[in-house]
């Protein structure tokens, strides 16, 4: 039984559910919702990374913040249409990822991560100084929303405020781009990746080019978070250098452990549980990161496999034939 | 088919390999042989491109591989195994070995296809042939010791290759593993027509299937030739049978 | 041509921020290169330093000698907060991958931080210099505290100790021996764990003595902890991780190029400090006095 409830198809069912939450009436879950969704896909990202090449990036925020500014800057100062400059989005920070993975993956385990963070910390820098383009320290607000007013002719979905009309958008996109990922992560490119994490010295002696492919990786991982970025600076209103600082590179890196590096949608589910326990707990206490530290060490030694890796134990458990 | 010619690597000042030059003709078998700290690891880290010799060329049937980097090597028809055995302990015994099968047939730059179905039919062929196939969905890491052996054979074969390089295939097992392990390798040499070259411990082995023993004591060769040959060398008993310092 | 006082003064106080850094960032590379972590709770344990000096000059006053004990006392209790988190938790994951670990240091940075809001709050906290101390200078015209000579001196002096430790004692050698191999070292009946700890308390015990020692230069307040790891990770890249001499040229460069950046280049000189960072780990890893990778 238990196993047949793990054929069901999920993805579409969340989906579906997701597609309902503005129905609900209220504007802070949507806001909430579009929140957990952008930050799914940025999670889901960094975790082609970590969780599937091994590969432990402390800046990943650098192309979320290399995407948000892309996007803003075309929308804002250009007038680029959002079609144009979502993508633009993801080619700009692949593009950075192609410049910036390169010397990083030259170097292993703790220097790449430190690299990986100096780079980061030099966007963030770029972005805080450089006025004249990023708008230094105040950011970049008030980015327009993408152009809606062709939505409200159609018949069915209609009649929703422009904020809703986001949100339908970013899961639309999102959903593409996990689809995407998804497609990656299951093909025998994902399968190379996934022998680089398991053994890299004999993932060479097997002919994959470990640096091409972690590179390959990284600019992937990039891309996708800089769209997850152009998509955030949008439902933000505003574009500001801290998306590149470290601490948000920290966030979702804590994101993707607490949902689980082991799985696809490990993140995502980090992404949600995080966010939401955020909101409760800020409502009470402003004592979030204590919270946050308390949680993420028992996790660290009751849950190494995160709430997805936990969920699918206890599935085992119950799936395993009882001895006589 | 292999040829070493005169290769050395030092390390820190310590001279591991001092000028090792050997030939393997194709479809020999040989092996290589001496006490721990001969050099017999770093010897096959420099054939296989792990590391570079400081002098000294390698070349796989006429073609300089010097220095070449060990994925390009790979490709170029050579397959190994380690002597800590390398597999990829949370992949399935399936996957290993399908692992090796897309990355030799050109399949790591599909991004697209579901990797679940591809080369189903070698990868079972591969397994069939070193007894595993009953075992392909376990995950690798907790197979035992032997088995862990005979899937780094498998997945070395994977990469289809003509010059197999095994290193210490049978430490670490019991007497009947290891008799079982010979007969295996030496069965699918055979079918296969590949060259084999391996290091060993285990004398009795090496005696079994070698054509041709290559003696290594600190960094050099000091006995080259037929087994019976090389039992016979005086250099040789007295590095193996005489006083250690 | 800026006038050689003021040349002198920026250097000054390029090599006072230097000292602090290198007591912080000795102790991390301390911890790199033996239990192979990196620490990202070792600038909290630095904030921990300021505000316990706070509280026990709260208590003691500066006079007589006072501040000394504090300072002293505050890097003691930091070195024992350091010893029971390792004794009781971290210990726990050193089996475990080193992502795990690093993400409990960066826990447990989230958690004392936070810790040290609830007990003394949000406000700024400052300590007043030791009277022994407060007089100032006049060197190549330019006025040099006392306060910021005696820390520029110390630097060396607890650099020269540290080394001493390292070098010639039997826990030294114990400690170099298990930053090279400690399955061997353990074989050899060496209490590896006791080490461990110990190499903690000893980091610790210069962070917090760092902290204690700036709380009287620069306010105490939430964040500096955050502000201050990242330093440390600059300091310890250029000197290379996990060597003593390394950290502490690493951070009088990292000084000198902050102090004199700030005022010849203000916009870029945030952007230089992670561009050097960025340039050693492409040119040379291991940093000016690291060990070469494999």
């Amino acid at each position: 039984m238990i196993a047949r409830l793990g054929r069901l198809p999920w993805g579409l069912f969340v989906l579906i559910a997701a597609f309902c939450v503005p129905a609900m009436g209220s504007r802070f879950y949507t806001f909430l919702a579009n929140d957990i969704v952008i930050w799914a896909l940025f999670a889901t990202s960094l975790n082609l990374l970590v969780g599937v090449t091994g590969l432990v990036s402390f800046g990943h925020a650098a192309y979320f913040g290399i995407g948000a500014y892309a996007t803003g800057l075309l929308m804002k100062k250009l007038s680029v249409p959002f079609l144009l400059a979502f993508p633009a989005a993801g080619v700009l920070a692949g593009a950075a990822a192609l410049a910036f993975g390169f010397f990083c993956v030259r170097l292993t385990r703790i220097y790449f991560a430190m690299l990986t963070l100096a780079f980061a910390q030099i966007v963030w820098a770029i972005c805080f100084k450089w006025n004249e383009v990023t708008g230094g320290e105040q950011g970049m607000p008030e980015i327009p929303y993408p152009s809606f007013d062709w939505i409200p002719a159609l018949p069915v979905v209609g009649g929703w405020r422009t904020a809703e009309y986001f949100y339908f958008l970013t899961l639309l996109m999102v959903a593409l781009c996990l689809w995407a990922l998804r497609r990656i992560v299951g093909s025998p490119f994902g399968r190379m990746l996934t022998t680089i994490r398991e053994n890299p010295e004999r993932a060479e002696f097997i002919g994959v080019n470990v640096r091409r492919y972690e590179l390959a990786a990284f600019v992937l991982a990039g891309a996708f978070a800089g769209m997850a970025g152009g998509l955030f600076g949008i439902f933000n209103r505003g574009v500001f250098p801290d998306f590149a600082y470290w601490t948000k590179s920290s966030e979702v890196l804590i994101m993707t452990l607490l949902g689980g590096m082991g799985t696809f949608y490990g993140p995502a589910i980090g992404a949600l549980v995080l966010i939401l326990l955020n909101q409760q707990i800020v409502a009470y206490t402003e004592y979030w990161p204590f919270v946050l530290g308390t949680v993420l060490v028992v996790l660290l030694f009751a849950f190494p496999g995160g709430i997805a890796g936990a969920i699918g134990a206890m599935a085992r458990r119950l799936t395993r034939p009882r001895r006589a | 088919m292999l040829e070493v010619r005169d290769v050395r690597k030092a390390f820190d000042g310590f001279q591991a390999v001092a000028g090792v030059s050997l030939a393997v003709e194709r479809g020999q078998t040989a092996a290589i042989i001496g006490p721990n700290g001969a050099g017999k690891t770093t010897f096959f880290n420099l054939i296989t491109g792990h590391l570079r010799p400081d002098t000294g060329a390698v070349l796989l049937e006429g073609r300089d591989i010097t220095g070449v980097a060990p994925h390009d090597v790979c490709r170029l028809g050579m397959g190994r195994s380690f002597q800590r055995t390398n597999i990829f302990p949370r992949l399935t015994v399936f996957q290993n070995i399908q692992a090796a099968y897309l990355s030799h047939r050109g399949r790591g730059r599909d991004l697209w296809s579901s990797v679940e179905r591809l080369y189903r039919d070698e990868t079972d062929a591969v397994l069939a042939s070193i007894g595993l196939l009953e075992r392909s969905g376990e995950l690798s890491g907790f197979l035992s010791h032997g088995a862990q052996k005979q899937l780094e054979l498998g997945i070395a074969l994977a990469s289809e290759p003509r010059l197999l390089l095994l290193d210490e295939p049978t430490a670490g097992m019991s007497a009947t593993e290891t008799r079982d392990t010979i007969r295996l390798i030496d069965r699918i040499v055979r079918d296969r027509g590949l060259t084999l070259l391996f290091t060993e411990h285990d004398m009795d082995v090496v005696f079994s299937i070698a054509q041709k023993i290559i003696v290594l004591h600190q960094g050099r060769v000091i006995a080259e030739g037929a087994p019976a040959d090389v039992r016979a060398d005086p250099e040789v008993r007295r590095v193996y049978l005489g006083a250690r310092r | 041509m800026p006038d050689l006082s003021f040349v002198f003064a920026q250097s000054v106080s390029g090599l006072t921020a230097a000292m602090f850094l290198f007591l912080i960032a000795s102790g991390l590379s301390l911890i790199f290169g033996v239990l192979r972590v990196l620490n990202f709770a070792h600038g909290t344990f630095y904030m921990l330093g300021a505000y316990a000096a706070y509280q026990f000059v709260q208590w003691t006053g500066v006079g007589g000698g006072m501040f000394w004990v504090a300072a002293l006392g505050a890097a003691g209790a930091v070195a024992l907060l350091g010893g029971i988190v390792e004794r009781l938790l971290f210990r726990h994951l050193y089996a475990k991958e080193e992502l795990y670990q690093l993400l409990f240091t960066y826990a447990l940075a989230l958690i004392l931080s936070d810790a040290a809001k609830m007990i003394w709050g949000t406000q700024q906290k400052s300590v007043s210099r030791p009277p022994e101390l407060t007089g100032a200078l006049s060197l190549f015209g330019a006025t040099v505290p006392h306060y910021n000579l005696f820390i520029i001196l110390l630097g060396p002096a607890i650099a020269l100790t540290v080394w001493f430790v390292l070098q010639r004692t039997r826990v030294g050698r114990f400690i170099r021996a298990a930053a090279l191999d400690r399955e061997t070292l353990g074989a050899l009946g060496v209490n590896v764990d006791a080490l461990y700890t110990w190499v903690f308390v000893i980091a610790s015990f210069l962070g917090g003595l760092g902290g204690a020692l700036i709380s009287p230069m620069r306010a105490t307040v939430p964040g500096m902890d955050t502000e201050v790891i990242v330093e440390a990770f600059v300091v310890v890249v250029i000197g290379g991780l996990g060597s003593l001499w390394g950290t502490f040229l690493g951070a009088v460069i990292y000084g000198q190029v902050l102090s004199f950046g700030i005022l010849f280049f203000p916009r870029f000189s945030i952007f230089a400090v992670f561009a050097l960072m960025a340039g050693v780990l492409i040119v040379r890893p291991w940093g000016l006095a690291g060990r070469p990778l494999k």
